[in-house]
């Protein structure tokens, strides 16, 4: 049976030519629709620009001991002060200074994680789309035997290799992020490889790099972004989950697990040292996945249409 | 076929294939000097796909091209015409090189496609150049129009930025699309326009065959008309040849100089279209005539 | 001839109501009992959205407005919303462009088929297992499937195309249905089959006495199946009226222009001849005739005021100079 013809002509979208808008913008309306992604979008920013402002925000260095301040409590509770509005931990740093620093490291270590899976990733998925039979086993079986891990155990094992340390615990979230980029990648070149503006290309003589990099790979691109924001949070957590088992940042680097790590024991004395920190990484871990799902719901749509 | 003055779009084009002609043998001279041999010929082509028929049940041999001949001369069209199954796709890939044949010899221009080595391949691909049908699915929809006419040309390594923006837009003209739409977007264009972009595209490297597979059986009547009078304009100006696969006899009829009825992986009839249409011999054949509709019959016949 | 259905004035608008999209603009169709009506035009003509107005399948943010859409003299707009689902389904069918698309591909063609069959067959099928396979078989033949009995459990991918639209049409009048809406129903297939199919349903129609709306773009089809042809353009009626006068002598440029492009009337032509520019698109639509733009004979008035529908005898004919009346 020949190929359907033209598909059922959207009214809305029949002889669109002149005038129509940009693909940005075509693109915003469809996400700013979603209120959680837009929320989601302006705490990511306000994250960054905590991130990027640190030094001036923060009203005190990160390191600073204050020893007659032990254990002060938050500026709401009796025996609080203006000076430490979140209290001090139990050497006298300032917790919220030191929250504010926190939002940098896990910023960097989300950033750079999900860097180094997602361009590894892409490329082996690319690899492994592209030529099939042997190659695309060979991976693709590494691959399962990468998931059959439980992740938080592959980091340990990484990091216990590697030694402890908030970079090679960077590295450790990498490897655990990477099967799911390939996989992912690897499905969406599947799909496109196959499709005549490809053959298009390989009849004007393009070669397999330009094909996989320059002709597929861009149309790939939809879900890798959108599983790129989500691993933000999944590597914020990681992180968090080694720095609280000592694996990942070492005191006295601010991260928000290492902090949740130092301070357990005073959960009943004074909670406001775990709440803290622990707020930081859930409210992070939220706005990255709202704008993840926002980003997903406002591309798969455009990416039918425009595509169709 | 009176080719157009010299622009610069044509300097490149020309330059480059005299370049590739240049080191090219011709592996046949059977011929007297001043005759050439036709541009595409095909003997016993033949193309076979083992499936496997499941676990332990051995393969299947599938016969989706099974010995086809025919030969299309520079500037002329040759029509496939056949249903689904037939092998037309098949032989579409076979003809673009983008797969090799299992048996049976392709000759472009005298030089046997299969034996080539992969180098002569690649010398001899902007030679031909492909329209597909679904104008929806053969652009890429990351890439401006413009990107899309220059992709050939800058894969093939011809002309400098500012020559290939101008062989673009020379080419736009050409085909009926305005400078704006230059920077625009596939899906901002109809089908008809879309299917515009696509011979375009295929006609940046001065091909001397276009395999158009279909290229307007998605589009809506008066569509048709305007793409198919572009497609005959442009055959009239550039002298380039056409394979050209339908399943519309009477488009067919309208564009074919010579036509070849294909069923099961064989051509069953060709040969000019008067003659065809006129004495069809083959039951097949007037079968696929006597079930195309028509505004002149009052009822269908039976198969 | 009873008129099975009578649409007056539909309206179908998407987009805001501020600035409405109008897929459909003020028409009228009507169908009789046991008629072929052939519904043509191009893609944003409005052929199809008229259709799923009929069904009641035009869902948000389209909006259906009508003055009258009745059938069988019952009005459909107004009648409760469980009434209208159980006349969509049993009266009125409905075929589709993509017979593999449109066939669930879980389930075999049996429990497709059985399920269409219980809901909308006789008292007694809709009971008995054994009943509803009996009606399943006698379908299948009556759609000319080979060996029904191997077929019932087969799944939609192990089909052909043609197979496949067979199976859609046999679920479609398994409710008996007086009116079969069929959309662009063999486009997407081979000439041969499509043959095959369209006999099978001038069959059915001389058989059952079920009338059909057949919606396409392809004239040829039309002039060989339908008895009455409605030419839509841009979302309006541009002229209705019976076949073969409405080829032979058609009354708006827009027909006879569709007649011109068709590469069987330039056999003695190296060019065909084409209608210049495309359909107006969803922000230029002209405030005058939505032709004039590309009509050949269009003056200062058809750019100015938009014509009305004007009876010619049978026919009728939106535009202010019908190419009979000159």
């Amino acid at each position: 049976m020949r190929e359907t013809s033209a598909p059922h002509p959207n009214p809305l979208s029949a002889a669109r030519g002149e005038g129509a808008p940009s693909r940005f913008g075509e693109f915003w309306r469809a996400y700013a629709q979603n209120r959680g992604a837009v929320a989601g979008l302006l705490i990511v920013g306000a994250l960054i620009a905590l991130a990027i402002g640190a030094d001036v925000i923060a009203p005190h260095p990160p390191h600073e001991q204050y020893r007659e301040f032990t254990l002060a409590p938050p500026v709401w509770h009796a025996g609080g002060s203006l000076r430490f509005i979140l209290g001090t931990d139990p050497v006298g740093r300032d917790i919220l200074s030191r929250l504010i620093h926190g939002t940098r490291l896990s910023l960097l270590i989300g950033a750079i994680s999900v860097a180094i899976s997602l361009t590894l990733g892409a490329v082996l998925g690319l690899v492994a789309g592209y030529f099939r039979g042997l190659v695309d086993t060979a991976i693709m079986r590494m691959m399962d035997v990468m998931l059959a891990l439980p992740s938080l155990l592959l980091a340990i094992a990484v990091v216990a290799i590697l030694g402890p340390g908030l970079v090679n615990a960077m590295y450790a979230i990498a490897i655990v992020l990477l099967p799911h980029y390939v996989r992912l990648t690897r499905a969406a070149v599947l799909a496109e490889a196959p499709r005549e503006y490809v053959t298009s290309s390989r009849i004007a003589g393009a070669g397999a790099l330009r094909l996989m990099f320059a002709t597929i790979l861009p149309n790939c691109a939809a879900p890798l972004i959108v599983q790129a924001t989500l691993g933000f949070s999944n590597a914020i957590l990681d992180a968090a989950a080694l720095g609280f088992l000592g694996l990942g940042a070492q005191p006295p680097t601010p991260e928000w697990g290492s902090m949740l790590a130092s301070a357990l024991e005073f959960i009943q004395r004074a909670p406001w040292v775990v709440t803290f920190p622990g707020l930081a990484i859930l409210v992070t871990v939220l706005a990255f996945n709202l704008m993840g799902d926002g980003l997903r719901d406002a591309l798969d749509p455009k990416l039918r249409r425009s595509t169709a | 076929m009176a080719r157009s003055a010299t622009r610069p779009s044509d300097v490149i084009s020309r330059s480059a294939r005299d370049e590739q002609r240049g080191g090219v043998s011709r592996k046949r001279g059977r011929r007297v000097s001043a005759e050439r041999p036709a541009l595409l010929e095909a003997r016993d082509l033949a193309r076979h796909y083992r499936v496997s028929r499941g676990y332990l049940r051995g393969h299947a041999i599938v016969r989706a091209l099974d010995g086809v001949s025919f030969t299309l001369a520079e500037g002329r069209t040759l029509a496939v015409v056949g249903e689904s199954g037939c092998g037309k796709s098949t032989l579409a890939r076979q003809v673009t090189m983008v797969e090799a044949p299992t048996s049976g010899r392709l000759l472009l221009d005298g030089i046997d496609v299969a034996q080539a080595g992969a180098n002569a391949r690649k010398r001899l691909r902007p030679d031909v150049q492909m329209v597909f049908q679904n104008p929806y699915a053969s652009l890429n929809p990351r890439r401006t129009v413009g990107a899309l006419l220059e992709e050939p040309l800058v894969i093939q390594r011809r002309g400098s930025a500012a020559e290939r923006r101008e062989a673009a837009l020379a080419m736009m003209a050409k085909v009926g699309l305005r400078t704006e739409h230059y920077g625009r977007y596939p899906h901002m264009f109809s089908g008809g326009q879309r299917q515009r972009i696509a011979v375009a595209r295929a006609l940046m490297l001065r091909p001397r065959l276009v395999v158009a597979d279909e290229p307007i059986s998605a589009l809506d009547v008066s569509i048709q008309a305007q793409v198919l009078n572009l497609l005959l304009d442009l055959q009239q100006e550039l002298g380039v040849a056409y394979l050209f696969i339908a399943h519309n006899l009477q488009v067919v009829r309208h564009i074919a100089d010579d036509v070849m009825v294909m069923y099961l992986g064989k051509a069953v009839e060709q040969g000019p279209k008067e003659a065809i249409f006129a004495h069809p011999r083959h039951s097949y054949t007037r079968a696929l005539l006597a079930s195309t509709p028509s505004l002149r019959r009052s009822r269908p016949t039976r198969i | 001839m009873n008129e099975l259905v009578v649409i007056e004035d539909l309206h179908v608008d998407f987009g805001t109501r501020a600035r409405p999209l109008p897929a459909v603009e003020g028409l009228d169709l009507s169908i009789g009992e046991g008629e072929i009506v052939g519904l043509v035009g191009e893609s944003g003509s409005g052929k199809s959205v008229t259709a799923l107005a009929l069904m009641n399948l035009v869902d948000f943010p389209g909006r259906v407005r009508v003055r009258r859409m009745s059938f069988a003299g019952r009005d459909l707009a107004r009648i409760p919303d469980r009434e209208r689902r159980a006349l969509a389904g049993r009266d009125i069918a409905m075929i589709f462009q993509d017979p593999l698309g449109s066939l669930d591909p879980c389930y075999t063609v049996g429990y497709q088929l059985g399920e269409a069959i219980g809901l909308h067959g006789h008292a007694d099928e809709r009971v008995s297992a054994a009943a509803r396979r009996e009606r399943a078989l006698a379908l299948l033949r009556e759609v000319e499937i080979a060996d029904p009995a191997a077929r019932l459990s087969a799944f939609p991918h192990q089909l052909s195309g043609g197979m496949a639209q067979r199976v859609m049409i046999a679920i479609a009048i398994a409710g008996r249905p007086r009116l079969l809406i069929a959309d662009e129903p063999t486009t997407a297939l081979d000439v041969t089959v499509q043959a095959q199919v369209l006999a099978l349903l001038m069959r059915l129609r001389r058989e059952r006495g079920m009338a059909l709306l057949l919606i396409t773009h392809d004239l040829a089809v039309v002039a060989e199946t339908a008895d009455r042809v409605v030419v839509m353009y841009a979302g309006q009626v541009m002229e209705t009226g019976a076949v073969p006068t409405i080829f032979d002598a058609p009354l708006h440029p827009y027909t006879q222009a569709l007649l011109d492009a068709l590469p069987e009337h330039n056999l003695d032509r190296a060019r065909l001849r084409t209608i210049a520019g495309v359909v107006p698109g969803a922000h230029d639509r002209p405030s005058g005739c939505l032709l004039a733009p590309r009509c050949a004979f269009a003056v200062d008035r058809c750019v100015a005021e938009r014509p009305g529908i004007g009876a010619f005898g049978d026919a009728t004919v939106r535009c202010h100079f019908p190419l009979g009346a000159r």
